[in-house]
């Protein structure tokens, strides 16, 4: 029988459970602690999100190009925990929002601000990790 | 607030993550590892079922739950980043931008879609 599924790890699937969990603790305590109207700018998302776009950047560089191969310490940390923490469809509902309450410029702008400030963290976490020469 | 409510948010973000990792690794290894389909597929996905519950109108705890906690943590903004910046370094440009627009505008155009199906439910 054809594998549908690739071969699945559940260490692996352990570790990024707990990332996870975590990651989404921090992401929806964060959202209940301060709420915000439609036409404001979300902080809790765009704090996460860039937040968790640093640190998979430092994480993923430095799990790959630094630190000696581990299997869990990438599923815990990147895909878990970043993953959970950061969220793409929160932040689509959010620009629905802001467009249909007409507030063209607040939705252009956050989508902007956070294209932008999420690709720079990833560049400066991956800069920050590289400049530090590997020690043997 | 209860005490439950919040295990109930670790244990649903710990398993949307999950099935996000799965997800991803099911349409990436179906569409090849040129371009980031998988994140793309996950995002999408997700942006759709956040629309349709947005137009739901659920309540409180529903929402936090549905939302916040599962939808919220398996679909990702960091990957879809550092997949960016990772074509950019490969020189891929053209795939790079075209993973930010296409991600962007047919992310509005899935929450709008799904907020609309749950209008009508």
């Amino acid at each position: 029988m054809r594998r549908v599924l690739p071969r699945v790890d559940r260490r692996e699937i352990a570790a990024i459970f707990v990332g996870g969990a975590l990651g989404t603790l921090a992401r929806a305590a964060l959202a209940e602690a301060f709420p915000h109207a439609a036409t404001a700018w979300p902080w809790p998302t765009f704090g996460v999100n860039i937040a968790a776009a640093f640190a998979l950047g430092y994480f993923v560089t430095r799990l790959q190009e630094r630190l000696p191969l581990s299997s869990y310490r990438r599923p815990l940390l990147g895909t878990g925990l970043c993953g959970g923490l950061s969220t793409f469809s929160t932040m689509q509902v959010e620009i629905l929002k802001m467009l249909e309450a007409h507030a063209w410029s607040l939705a252009a702008g956050y989508a902007a601000a956070s294209i932008a400030a999420g690709y720079a963290a990833i560049q400066l976490a991956t800069a920050m990790v590289r400049r530090v020469r590997v020690r043997r | 607030m209860s005490v439950l409510l919040w295990v109930a948010v670790v244990l649903i973000g710990g398993a949307g993550s999950v099935v996000r990792f799965l997800a991803d690794g099911v349409v990436g290894s179906a569409a090849g590892r040129d371009f980031p389909v998988g994140t793309l597929a996950v995002n999408l996905s997700g942006a759709v079922l956040l629309g349709l519950l947005t137009g739901l109108a659920l309540g409180h705890d529903q929402a936090l739950l549905a939302g916040t906690a599962a939808v919220g943590s398996y679909t990702t903004f960091s990957t879809w980043m550092l997949e960016t910046q990772r074509l950019t370094e490969e020189r891929q440009h053209g795939k790079a931008l075209v993973n930010i627009v296409l991600s962007l505008a047919a992310g509005i155009a899935a929450a709008a879609l799904g907020r609309l199906i749950g209008l009508q439910l």
